[in-house]
């Protein structure tokens, strides 16, 4: 109980402080200190979350038990955190991606008015603390808090602008998508209760890694890690529940990059990393989940290639990442997974900064089609999107280099397919970033006069983030050379070893041949080279046309029309139905026996009326028939 | 105390005499402030007896007193797990609710107020009485005030509505009553301590004891059934609820939704389980169908209601069903879930009633429709109602979360098929309550909300109370949990 | 003498009477017809208790014979009651509505 990190408490209350000074006093605040209030509060996380990593850097991991949350016959539920290898990493990209996105939004939220400030910060402060819960949980349910608290917490960002229906609409999809998702989740976690009596990770780990103790059958582990990878699909995007994160483009444009860079989406591969012994036990799960990321991966790239709102593309580009590390998951690359989330963090936050910065340079304008040669009004913006590309396309020796070379070389020691549709969508992903950075800062400027006078580069609390992050994206992924190119050089692997020791152990080890592996780094670095150089080529040199796009353009531009295929199958369905239940079903049918009683009973008593006559004959006549009838019965029958 | 006086008797008597009081008062004024009074006296009451748990204090928990020995029932009440948790909810809810309906001048106040407490009264005296015949006569005690309450205090068409409930719960109480004389019939004989003796006994100890054939027993579980079901209401039997909320003021309202249908639970808890374990086993799929059914049901239903009122009417059927389900696996998680969650559901109710009646009174419509735009006007309400909802859909560290997790868990161990069917309706409350937070607060602002006002004062107190009470069981309810831990496990060890 | 021919008579009058209240309308016809049946009624009891006495009576006690024929003096005394009631009722009758038709009776019913 002595262990230093007991005060891992202090790391998600700071946010949760934040939020209730924030939250409550968002009529009193100035601009200013609500500002400074919700940034330093995550600073304060992030400090913490240094010394954190610092802690277990040397060898000291801890669960910290705090008190019982649900503790019932043989289940006890404790509030307890877990700090250890893969959690402290998470909780460095959590706080310090997300103490970068708090500085920026004091200058990109400026013009909202102090009321909405405040809120703002509220709910972005709220948004770190659901995140951190979720990742420092030590059991199950303690992450399944954090878990539905972003999904809450996203669906009021997104629904930020409250009054535009639309994006109400998509905050109210986000939510209900993830609730979609974490119906598997919670029913993976009873399955959990049910066989084993508990949701601690260590207890579950523990019995589940020793053959002597498992109690679960292999179809228990494929039905518990197939419900939880529902819940993933949900909370990460991936296909069938991918389609809320386009939409979520709706909140301000540094909730996007909080949603898709630091947290809420990345919860999804956390879980599994988390869980990644009952992963590997459960083979067949593992193959639907390699095979769904890289159906995802590819799906969203497509959809990417056509979109022509800026944070659209990013959308769907991160919903092909997340596709990347499901695959990564998928085919076992826990580390390559856990690497590459921390490297999406890094560029992706700054692609979506860096959007957020043109976007605001140009008054508001998302669309693509109406920009162009920004590179000569914002230089920084320019220069650190540029390297933002860079990274996501692969480009080495930038950080997504790593990262998903990795996955891939995984990806082909398991299926060489696997790796070929890899690579075919790492070339897209570099068409359509080199698409995005060429139609918005090459060529000519296509927007409105006012527009190009009003353009100018962002504040310091704008570029600064950008270039902290500008920095990251390069030098992040340094910490994961394989062992080709440096030996001893993965240090994230040696360091995430203790969290992936016992799937390790069942795996067998593939070795590959470095001869190998610099073919399959030498095509997917060539194909997106040559993606990229094309894309460059093409889209510096982009007119504005009115042309009517047609064939697969339009399919794809029309995001191959999954939305109005949910709506034709699922939402309109269930409103049906309800309809139907509602009108023939309750007013009907139920409420229509129920009154029919009622008449019955009243139209029988009016009947019998007749009877009371008031005629003495008629009464006796009756008493006479009586009196033969009981005679007849009584002697003949 | 304990010698002259016990908890559950000051809970019974002090609403009574302060109902009967109130029938006698001149002004309205005093009707209201007498009443008000009352149920925060029975409160600090209701809150004491939560600390005196216990062997130590058996005697100030319980007593017996012999009135009708020669037919072999006493005045036995006493406070369990199960009836303490209740009885405070009951003694909770009164203040609050008058506390929110504090500025509705109601016709004829001082019949009003008297009428809510003697329901208050009838109440406590379900939830402590351990003799079947006070149980029945506590039961129809309850209920008769409330019909005059809808009656007379009603909408529009109160007539026809509170006739179909008197109809309804009239039905079902006669059933009971069938069934509590058959089972009496079986009872085996007592001495008394004064020398009666008698052949048959109505105590609960007697109820438990009786030998039935298992015919007898399943023909019985279905009298008593139909009666609690359709207090609850467990879907088919649920038709009187959404007209019966939407037709009575809201006062009413709250003590129907937020304590009343705790009634059936009740009594499935302390009487139907209990007393015929066999059958409750032998008839769990088939209750356990309904209450899954009435959750989907309702959840569809509730998604295209327009009437704001109904709408939380049928969440409330969708609730309800849950805990019925998880409460018929009968097993020590569900049992608990269902303790924790009715204690959570009438807190949570009472606030989504108090909001709805807030925007109700201001701008007289209760379509949903109609409204939009209230976050402008009124952004406290706003945030107050979203947390509420929140809450009423679960959400973790919110009071619901805990007890729907234990009942899911409770029920998944039952089936896994019905947990994930009932599952489905977790999410169709996320739909029909984000679409009712959309149009209703969200969105520019229209002509029929622009006369609303933020709350006021005491409208705020009381919805901050209920806030507070949301969060913390969401993040700490293992108090309520220990304080309900001996009546879940004598239950469970009832049906085993 | 055969008892079967007490019955036949007994029956006859008794069905005479059922006819006679059903199908007149005349209140003290009607009347006539009740007691008619309850004679008839009489008739049959004495005759039973006549059969039962030859069999039954002498081996229990001499003074046993004929005590069942009481009860037609019973009857007797209810029926001369009944009737002066009966007979006041129709009096009062005839002098409100001027008539002893039975179907006028129906106005109490308004």
């Amino acid at each position: 109980m002595n262990n230093v990190l007991q005060i891992v408490w202090l790391i998600p209350v700071l946010p949760l402080i934040g939020f209730l000074i924030n939250g409550a006093g968002r009529n009193v605040l100035s601009k200013g200190i609500s500002g400074f209030i919700g940034s330093a509060v995550v600073l304060g996380s992030f400090l913490l979350s240094v010394f954190v990593f610092m802690q277990v850097k040397s060898g000291n991991t801890h669960v910290a038990h705090y008190f019982n949350f649900i503790n019932v016959d043989m289940l006890k539920i404790g509030f307890d955190f877990k700090i250890d290898q893969l959690s402290s990493l998470f909780l460095l990209i959590i706080t310090g991606v997300g103490f970068l996105i708090h500085v920026y939004s004091t200058s990109y939220m400026h013009e909202e008015p102090s009321k909405d400030f405040a809120k703002y910060f509220a709910y972005l402060n709220l948004f770190v603390f659901s995140m951190l819960l979720l990742v420092m949980g030590a059991n199950y349910v303690i992450m399944f808090i954090g878990w539905e608290g972003v999904g809450l917490c996203s669906y009021l960002l997104i629904g930020y602008w409250f009054k535009n229906n639309d994006y109400t609409n998509a905050a109210k999809k986000a939510f209900i998508m993830n609730r979609i998702g974490d119906l598997g989740f919670l029913l993976a976690v009873f399955w959990l209760i049910a066989k084993l009596g508990t949701v601690d990770y260590q207890s579950v780990f523990d019995v589940v890694a020793n053959p002597k103790t498992n109690p679960l059958t292999a179809f228990d582990i494929t039905g518990i890690t197939l419900l939880l990878f529902v819940g993933a699909t949900g909370k990460s995007a991936q296909i069938p529940l991918y389609t809320w994160l386009p939409d979520a483009m709706a909140g301000p444009t540094p909730v996007s990059a909080l949603i898709h860079a630091a947290t809420m989406v990345t919860a999804g591969i956390y879980m599994i990393a988390r869980s990644n012994i009952l992963y590997t036990m459960a083979p067949h799960t593992q193959h639907v989940v390699a095979v769904i990321g890289l159906a995802t991966g590819v799906l969203a790239a497509t959809i990417a290639l056509k979109q022509n709102d800026i944070k659209k593309v990013l959308a769907y580009s991160t919903v092909s990442q997340l596709g990347y590390m499901f695959l990564g998951l998928g085919v076992g690359a826990y580390t390559g997974a856990v690497f590459h989330v921390m490297t999406h963090a890094f560029f992706k936050a700054l692609l979506f900064l860096g959007a957020g910065s043109v976007i605001h340079a140009m008054g508001g304008e998302q669309d693509m089609r109406n920009m162009g040669g920004l590179n000569k009004h914002m230089r920084t913006t320019h220069m650190t999107f540029l390297l933002g590309c860079l990274a996501i396309a692969g480009m080495p020796p930038f950080s997504g280099f790593f990262s998903k070379d990795e996955i891939l070389a995984s990806a082909y020691a398991k299926n060489p397919v696997l790796w070929g549709i890899g690579v075919i969508t790492a070339m897209m992903t570099a068409f359509y970033m080199f698409r995005l950075y060429a139609m918005t800062f090459k060529g000519q400027f296509r927007g409105t006069h006012e527009q190009e006078h009003h353009l100018h580069e962002s504040p310091a609390a704008i570029t600064i983030p950008l270039i902290v992050l500008a920095i990251l994206a390069v030098a992040g992924g340094w910490v994961g050379i394989p062992e080709v190119f440096m030996h001893g050089g993965h240090k994230l692997e040696a360091f995430l070893e203790p969290v992936f020791a016992s799937s390790n152990a069942i795996t067998a080890k593939h070795e590959m041949s470095h001869s190998t592996e610099y073919m399959l780094m030498g095509v997917s670095v060539a194909g997106a080279l040559v993606a990229l150089l094309y894309a460059l080529n093409v889209f510096s040199k982009y007119q504005k046309s009115e042309k009517e796009s047609t064939g697969i353009s339009k399919i794809l531009e029309n995001k191959w029309y999954v939305d109005e295929l949910y709506n034709a199958i699922i939402v309109n369905p269930i409103k049906a139905i309800s309809a139907f239940l509602n009108n023939i079903v309750e007013r009907k049918l139920i409420d229509g026996l129920v009154n029919g009683t009622g008449k019955v009973v009243n139209y029988g008593s009016r009947q019998l009326r007749w009877l009371q006559s008031g005629q003495v004959g008629a009464y006796v006549l009756l008493m006479v028939i009586g009196i033969l009838l009981l005679f007849i019965i009584q002697l003949f029958l | 105390m304990g010698k002259f006086i016990t908890f559950p008797e000051l809970l019974i008597w002090l609403p009574l005499l302060g109902g009967i009081l109130s029938f006698f008062a001149k002004k309205g004024q005093s009707a209201k402030s007498l009443a008000l009074f009352v149920s925060l006296l029975v409160l600090a009451v209701s809150a004491a007896s939560l600390f005196y748990t216990g062997d130590k204090f058996a005697s100030w928990n319980a007593v017996n007193y012999y009135y009708r020995n020669n037919i072999g029932s006493t005045f036995f009440v006493k406070l369990d797990g199960t009836g303490r948790i209740l009885t405070f909810l009951t003694a909770l809810a009164f203040p609050i609710i008058l506390t929110a309906t504090y500025r509705n001048n109601y016709k004829n106040p001082a019949s009003f107020y008297g009428l809510m407490l003697l329901a208050q009264a009838g109440l406590m005296g379900v939830f402590c009485s351990m003799d079947a015949l006070l149980f029945y006569f506590f039961w129809e005690l309850a209920l008769i005030p409330v019909y005059f309450l809808c009656s007379q205090w009603g909408g529009e068409k109160r007539i026809q509505v509170t006739f179909k409930f008197f109809v309804y719960t009239f039905v079902g109480s006669l059933l009971m009553l069938t069934g509590i004389i058959y089972v009496y019939l079986h009872t085996a004989g007592r001495v008394f301590e004064d020398g009666t003796i008698v052949s048959h006994s109505f105590s609960i100890s007697a109820f438990q004891q009786v030998h039935l054939g298992v015919k007898e027993q399943g023909w019985l579980f279905w009298l008593f059934f139909v009666a609690f079901a359709v207090k609850m209401p467990v879907f088919p039997f649920h038709t009187w609820q959404p007209d019966a909320y939407d037709q009575s003021p809201t006062a009413v309202t709250m003590v129907l939704s937020g304590i009343m249908v705790k009634m059936g639970l009740f009594g499935v808890i302390r009487w139907l389980i209990p007393v015929f374990p066999q059958a409750s086993i032998q008839y769990s799929h088939i209750v356990m169908i309904l209450a899954v059914t009435g959750i989907i049901y309702a959840s569809c239903l509730a998604i295209v209601q327009d009437n704001i009122k109904k709408l939380v009417a049928y969440s409330s059927i969708a609730h309800i069903g849950l805990m019925c389900a998880a409460l018929f696996a009968m097993n020590p998680i569900g049992t608990q879930g269902v303790m924790l969650q009715m204690f959570n559901h009438g807190i949570n109710i009472i606030g989504m009633w108090i909001v709805v009646d807030l925007l109700e009174q201001q701008t007289g419509v209760k379509e949903i429709s109609k409204l939009s735009g209230v976050a402008h006007k009124a952004p406290v309400l706003t945030i107050l109602l979203v947390i509420i909802a929140l809450a009423n859909i679960a959400l973790p560290l919110t009071n619901a979360f805990t007890g729907e997790f234990m009942m899911f868990s409770g029920l998944y161990m039952f089936s896994g098929w019905y947990a994930a069917i009932a599952g489905i309706g977790i999410i169709l409350a996320a739909v029909y309550t984000l679409n009712m937070i959309q149009k209703v607060f969200y969105g520019n602002s229209n002509s029929i909300v622009d006369s609303l006002k933020d709350i006021s004062l005491n409208e705020k107190l009381i919805l901050a109370v209920i806030v507070c009470i949301i969060f913390f069981v969401g993040v700490y309810p293992q108090p309520v949990i220990d304080l309900t831990k001996n009546a879940v496990s004598v239950l469970t060890a009832a049906v085993k | 003498m055969d008892i079967k021919a007490y019955i036949a008579l007994s029956l006859t009058l008794f069905t005479l009477g059922i006819i006679g209240v059903l199908v007149r309308r005349n209140a003290i016809i009607i009347f006539m017809c009740i007691e008619l049946m309850l004679n008839a009624v009489n008739l049959l009891l004495v005759a039973f208790s006549k059969m039962h006495e030859a069999s039954t009576a002498a081996k229990l006690s001499p003074t046993f014979a004929g005590d069942a024929q009481i009860l037609v003096f019973f009857i007797m005394v209810v029926a001369a009651a009944e009737v002066s009631v009966g007979l006041a009722i129709i009096v009062m009758l005839y002098r409100n509505t001027h008539s002893v038709d039975v179907n006028f009776l129906n106005r109490l019913k308004n």
